[in-house]
């Protein structure tokens, strides 16, 4: 072969090896799997408006009134900047932590604004909450399915997850002792308990109340910690607000909050609440990754929990949601094949949809979107492979009209799969397992 | 170089949005080391008003897959008149359509694996197994099966066993309504793109041998630095080399081709080179094999396709 004759390029050069990364070998063991995901490339088509997004768990942030908003933080950085601006606390500005703990008290909890450490969201609260408490190996109890950011943090931190499963009422309790006494059995005792009680996502039930209580004794028996993730708990759309676990069992309990679904996303703001030994290490856990949380986001949280209606707006999110959860259950019940089952969520984002036997959501996604409508695959929610026949839907995004549209083109394309079903019996492609997910921005 | 305004098309509609994307960033930072002014466009319903409206010297589609290698956005950008680099609409869907393309180069005599093409309908109404036996007993073991139309290993199954070739057919219908099924030919996979110079002869640029660390260069090989490794020129002999090299400029002429295209080929352990594919618009991503073919030769991307953008411009209307 010669590039003679072609007068856009020089002359050949010596035959080269070409490693696109020279660092390769130098990676951590827990960096395995972080590759290239056909799954997650789908979901950059999802983020264009001409596809209805069932997809991402972005909050409706046009119910914010922005306008008085933009307001208030002109006047915060003018008369607070100097604070606003500056490095803060580890732990988090003491008004803030302060505010937390009222926020906390509609919930039942009565807590002391020393154990609340506020966070980069509160998926930052995982992480550290993770990593205080894991090695490599240790084992971590969650619901079956779980949250997908929750999967992959145990998984950079390189935790064996354990998952328990659900019913219409949440984790069911003789599955936790059968798991706890099986691992019992085994000589090894989990690290902690992961659960989301109110909302779940991805599955959209809420534990029972008298569960809780079964759940924290069991856990206290074992010796298992709980970590209660509340990220939902105040988008209840039956004016309920379930008690936090944590209010029963201060000393076993960390509560993870957020201000993501309640405020904004963008603001990065959540928090723990510790016992107060295990709060001191997760402030050193938070210093060593962030120094301090970002102290002008404080602030303007602070600002519009101390002079906005923030009960109001969650009332107005609680009805926005409301109406969604109605728009999707009904097209729901009109447009999908028979051999469909979902939850149907009293609060929160999300309904989780199981499909016919047979049927494979992560392997049809790809025909989804040339229909132009995108879900989670239900197997991002499993470390183990399971949940390929089911997916999660959300409703918090997309307009009650959208939704419907969506699950409009769902349902042809579920059709179609049900014809190939017809025609090649039950099969599932070969697919790569694991928490595969749109990114946060992925609506 | 010159003050041109050049709008580089990358994202669109496509299971290959986000490698479109990519290709797009990389291409516009290096069109802009040159000199140039680089708009990025996402191709949407504004795309007809915007190329109205902000009339750039040309375009560079770098889109993948669907409506940017159909021939579909080349068409309404010839309707309106705009100069863009790469192939003409109707040698787009030449080369877009695998079949079309290998029916094409085996007609004139081009060396590529057997091929069928099975609609979901044919296996639907005949009965699955007995369309798989007759597979197999024509084309034998193993196959690999492929969307007729896509890019970026998407949907694609190698199949080694037969009792996996359902859930191979599956997977690759996720992607379209019909299945190529291909004998998998073993040898040293390689990727040879051609450029045109500004006499309009197309000329084959050293060819990039791929070795996949898993054996199968799929998605995540191909968009994951470290997961394959490439060698440029590919470690091929004389014979070989020339052989790819012909094959690939082969197919540009025969498909009617301009500017640029990339094939890939497998050459087997008698030195035969197949054709498998080519592509119109061929990936720039950092981890893409056409960039890396530039490179091998000490030329730079933004140079290249500056050239390409003032041959379009100087074949316009």
């Amino acid at each position: 072969m010669n590039t003679r004759g072609n007068d856009n390029l020089p002359s050949n050069r010596p035959p080269t090896q070409r490693d696109l990364d020279p660092h390769l070998r130098r990676y951590a063991q827990r960096t395995v799997g972080m590759t290239a995901s056909e799954i997650r490339a789908l979901f950059a088509v999802a983020s264009r408006p001409e596809v209805v997004s069932l997809a991402g768990g972005m909050p409706y942030l046009p119910a914010l009134p922005l306008d008085s908003l933009a307001d208030e933080l002109a006047q915060m950085v003018s008369s607070e900047g100097m604070a606003a601006l500056q490095y803060g606390s580890a732990q988090g500005t003491a008004q803030l932590r302060e505010q937390i703990c009222e926020v906390m008290a509609l919930e039942g909890v009565r807590a002391h604004a020393d154990d609340v450490t506020v966070t980069v969201g509160s998926q930052m609260a995982l992480d550290m909450v993770t990593r205080i408490f894991c090695d490599p190996g240790d084992v971590v109890l969650a619901e079956a399915p779980s949250y997908v950011g929750a999967l992959t943090t145990f998984a950079s931190y390189q935790a064996q997850v354990v998952q328990v499963a659900m019913d219409d009422d949440g984790l069911v309790p003789g599955k936790l002792e059968a798991a706890l006494d099986a691992l019992a059995a085994q000589g090894r005792t989990p690290k902690f308990l992961y659960t989301i009680p109110n909302f779940h996502n991805p599955a959209g039930v809420t534990m029972a109340v008298q569960r809780r209580g079964e759940v924290l004794r069991l856990c206290a028996e074992h010796r298992v910690l709980v970590v209660e993730d509340n990220p939902y708990g105040l988008l209840g759309f039956e004016g309920k607000i379930y008690p936090a676990m944590r209010a029963s069992d201060p000393d076993n309990v960390v509560y993870l909050g957020s201000f993501s679904k309640t405020f904004a996303p963008g603001l990065r703001v959540g928090w723990a609440l510790a016992p107060h030994a295990v709060r001191e290490k997760l402030v050193l856990a938070a210093e060593s990754a962030t120094l301090c949380p970002p102290a002008f986001t404080q602030f303007v949280v602070s600002r519009y929990l101390a002079q906005h209606d923030w009960k109001g707006q969650v009332k107005i999110y609680q009805e926005v949601y409301r109406e969604r959860r109605d728009a999707m259950l009904a097209a729901l019940a009109q447009h999908l094949p028979p051999g469909c089952t979902w939850t149907h969520p009293t609060g929160g984002f999300y309904v989780w949809l199981t499909v016919p036997e047979g049927l494979d959501t992560k392997a049809m996604l790809p025909r989804a979107v040339t229909e132009r409508v995108a879900y989670v695959p239900g197997t991002a929610f499993y470390a183990d492979g399971l949940g390929s026949r089911q997916m999660r839907l959300s409703f918090c995004y997309p307009t009650s009209e959208r939704i419907v549209e969506g699950v409009r083109r769902l349902a042809a394309v579920l059709e179609g799969e049900l014809e190939l079903q017809r025609t090649f019996g039950s099969v599932r492609p070969r697919t790569v397992f694991g928490p595969q997910s749109p990114s946060p921005d992925t609506a | 170089m010159t003050d041109r305004t050049v709008a580089v098309l990358a994202g669109g509609l496509s299971h290959e949005r986000d490698v479109s994307l990519r290709s797009g960033r990389r291409l516009s930072s290096a069109l802009r080391d040159v000199g140039l002014h680089v708009e990025e466009w996402d191709v949407d319903a504004t795309l007809i008003d915007r190329l109205t409206h902000r009339r750039p010297d040309a375009v560079v589609v770098a889109l993948h897959g669907g409506a940017g290698e159909n021939g579909a956005v080349q068409s309404v950008l010839e309707m309106l008149r705009v100069p863009y680099v790469g192939a003409d609409p109707r040698a787009c869907r030449r080369a877009w359509d695998k079949p079309t393309a290998k029916d094409e180069l085996a007609r004139a005599g081009v060396s590529t694996p057997d091929w069928i093409v099975l609609p979901h309908a044919t296996f639907r109404d005949l009965g699955p197994q007995d369309v798989l036996d007759a597979l197999v007993d024509r084309l034998g073991l193993p196959l690999i099966f492929k969307p007729p139309q896509g890019g970026s290993a998407l949907g694609v199954h190698v199949v080694r066993d037969a009792s996996e070739l359902p859930a191979a057919i599956v997977g690759c219908l996720a992607y379209g309504d019909s299945v190529l099924a291909e004998r998998f030919v073993e040898g040293v996979e390689v990727a040879v793109a051609v450029l045109e110079g500004s006499d309009g002869e197309p000329q084959a640029l050293p060819a990039v041998e791929i070795e996949a660390a898993s054996g199968f260069y799929d998605y995540a090989a191909r968009y994951t630095a470290g997961l394959a490794t490439f060698h440029a020129p590919a470690r091929l002999d004389a014979a070989a080399t020339a052989a790819v090299a012909e094959l690939a400029v082969n197919a540009h002429r025969l498909l009617g081709l301009r500017d640029v295209s990339r094939t890939d080929a497998v050459v087997s352990p008698d030195r035969v080179a197949h054709f498998l594919e080519v592509n119109v618009e061929p990936g720039l991503t950092e981890t893409s094999l056409l960039p890396m073919a530039i490179e091998s030769t000490g030329a730079d991307l933004g140079t290249v396709y500056a050239t390409l953008i003032e041959r379009a411009v100087a074949r316009a209307w």
